[in-house]
């Protein structure tokens, strides 16, 4: 049965909770809770994700997305809305939900005191495997993310990218229709997450839907079909890769800042033959920056010099974009996905 | 109910447990087994103790160690496993209800207070020789056993879904600490006659139903609280620290 993935209209709101006072008494902290403001951690998200598509939630730290992931794989009880996964609905049926389920969360969290082997051993036995399938599995997903030689060996002094590997394998254990991968490449060298990239490719190709999340643009770009670009909770942009890149102005963007500039400089710049838009950003340290997103790049820089050497303009820093989502995101939000 | 999902839970705990077995050995007896050792033996052969102090004290030992390994099994493994490890993630995935994680939790809990209550009877004999065990109603201490084991369990839940890491040390010396001081372990229920006050109020410790329930079906022959009313004390112990663990726990599961 392919699944895919549906929500409407999800909101989630934490309840503010104090830091805990580590080696304070627990009762004492409780008081300070209610003062502090409620977080709205997702604001009426919606969207579809097709059986068999990989479906990419791109944002920065805090946007969201692992709130979404969590109301998606039961763990998250979400505020407002609904969310479906195949034709359950997550919160309502959740162990028909998990069935269908793979997940991998953002920190590791495998089980400390069995070996690599006995980790997904005991994973296919909680999903009901035979005995025989579960050893068949095991030694094909060991081989597969190259943890064989390791595979008898307790976690506990495995390094970060080992232990990432045994989750994502874990969670193909019981090969389920729904992959989730919550940030699946954070702190993985380029090797591995190559190959990372390659078995996701692979088990998307039997028909498994697969979402997962990044802030890595490069990851989004080659990996997904469609990606949702959130921010502070809410979608921004939704679309191929593709079309989310032609979506921004001529697709280049210079940033720009000067020294000193003149009051009509805005417009002169968008006069400038394949300018689409110029932004004026924040000014910092007296300095005027400005966003010019345009249909060329270098070629622009030596007009840009010129008109303002013209005047009493006075160019002090460029940096040249080539169209990528990073520049969808600054265009949306004007801060960048890295910051 | 997904049975396959529930055997499986309790068989990765079984596993577990089965690894760590001498570690959980001396961490089960060897406090206990010193307490006979220095109350029933150097005490009692040096005249400070009467020798029927043994038979008495057989009962009480044998209820601290259950509730301590059911609580310690329970308790010490979901605090690490939400905070720490997160391993319970798996687990909270696993196409089970999120309840029957946590009854997988009490089962093996139970277990294992079982185990180490029913090792505690030849280990305390052997240690005290001759100890006058006067088994009256099998049944009647079936029962008891499997009460003291679940409320050790279901108390480990509870606990160990209300307390964080920082505060584990708090755990013991304000709560087990106590309960086991006052819980009758190493004295009978009448022996706070003198102190009516105290008497009453160390009723709200289930402790005192595990030892006094011991008590009445392997040494009937001191004194002891009705067998029924640790019964009924008991099953409701039980029910309440079940139900308030559950709450607990599922709202730690989900957030």
């Amino acid at each position: 049965m392919l699944a895919g993935i549906r929500t409407q209209a999800l909101r989630k709101i934490y309840a503010a909770q104090a830091p805990s006072a580590p080696g304070g008494f627990p009762l004492a902290a409780r008081k300070k809770t209610k003062k502090q403001p409620d977080v709205v951690a997702l604001e009426d998200l919606s969207l579809e994700v097709a059986p068999g598509e990989i479906f990419g939630l791109l944002g920065p730290n805090g946007a969201g997305k692992s709130t979404t992931v969590g109301i998606l794989t039961t763990r998250v009880r979400p505020t407002a809305g609904v969310a479906w996964i195949g034709e359950y609905d997550v919160w309502a049926q959740q162990v028909e939900v998990k069935k269908l389920l793979g997940v991998v969360a953002q920190r590791p969290n495998l089980d400390f005191s069995l070996t690599a082997r006995e980790i997904l051993l005991f994973h296919g036995a909680y999903f009901g495997l035979d005995s025989q399938t579960r050893t068949e599995r095991a030694d094909t997903l060991l081989d597969r993310f190259q943890l064989r030689d390791r595979a008898n060996q307790m976690t506990r002094g495995f390094s970060g990218g080992m232990m990432q590997r045994l989750s994502i394998a874990r969670a193909m254990m019981h090969d389920p229709q729904v992959l989730f991968l919550d940030e699946p490449s954070a702190g993985l060298d380029p090797q591995t997450r190559l190959l990372l990239w390659e078995i996701i490719r692979e088990y998307n190709q039997s028909g498994k839907t697969v979402l997962l999340t990044t802030h890595n643009m490069e990851e989004a770009d080659a990996l997904c079909q469609r990606l949702a670009i959130i921010d502070h909770g809410r979608m921004i942009a939704l679309g191929t890769p593709t079309e989310l890149k032609n979506s921004v102005p001529g697709g280049f963007l210079l940033r720009l800042r000067f020294a000193r500039h003149s009051t009509d400089l805005v417009e002169r710049l968008e006069a400038l033959a394949g300018v689409r838009e110029v932004r004026a950003r924040d000014e910092a340290d007296g300095e005027f920056a400005t966003d010019v997103y345009a249909d060329r790049g270098g070629s622009l820089v030596s007009e840009i010099a010129t008109l303002a050497s013209s005047t009493a303009d006075e160019l002090s820093d460029v940096r040249i974009l080539e169209p990528s989502l990073e520049n969808l995101f600054l265009h949306h939000t004007g801060r960048s996905l890295r910051e | 109910m997904n049975w396959k999902s529930f055997f499986g839970l309790l068989s990765r705990d079984i596993h577990v447990a089965r690894r760590n077995l001498v570690p959980l050995l001396l961490q089960t007896f060897l406090q206990p087994m010193l307490f006979v050792f220095v109350f029933g033996r150097i005490m009692v052969r040096s005249g400070f103790m009467p020798a029927a102090y043994k038979s008495l004290l057989l009962p009480g030992i044998m209820a601290i160690s259950m509730t301590f390994s059911g609580v310690w099994s329970v308790a010490m493994p979901l605090i690490g496993e939400f905070q720490f490890t997160r391993e319970i993630e798996d687990r909270l995935l696993a196409p089970i209800e999120i309840s029957w994680v946590a009854i997988e939790k009490v089962v093996f809990g139970t277990m294992q207070s079982l185990l180490s209550g029913l090792v505690v009877i030849p280990a305390a004999w052997l240690l005290l020789r001759p100890v006058e065990l006067n088994l009256q109603s099998p049944l009647s201490f079936v029962i008891v056993t499997l009460l003291v084991a679940m409320f050790a369990a279901c108390g480990g839940l509870a606990l160990g879904c209300s307390i964080d890491q920082t505060h584990i040390g708090l755990m013991f010396s304000l709560v087990l600490t106590p309960m086991i001081f006052f819980g009758c372990t190493y004295y009978p229920w009448s022996a706070l006659d003198s102190f009516p006050i105290l008497q009453k109020i160390v009723l709200v410790n289930p402790l005192v139903y595990a030892s006094e329930g011991l008590r009445g079906t392997l040494v009937p022959q001191f004194p002891h609280l009705s067998i029924w009313a640790v019964f009924v004390a008991l099953a409701v112990f039980d029910a309440l620290l079940l139900t308030l663990g559950l709450r607990k726990f599922r709202n730690k599961a989900v957030s």
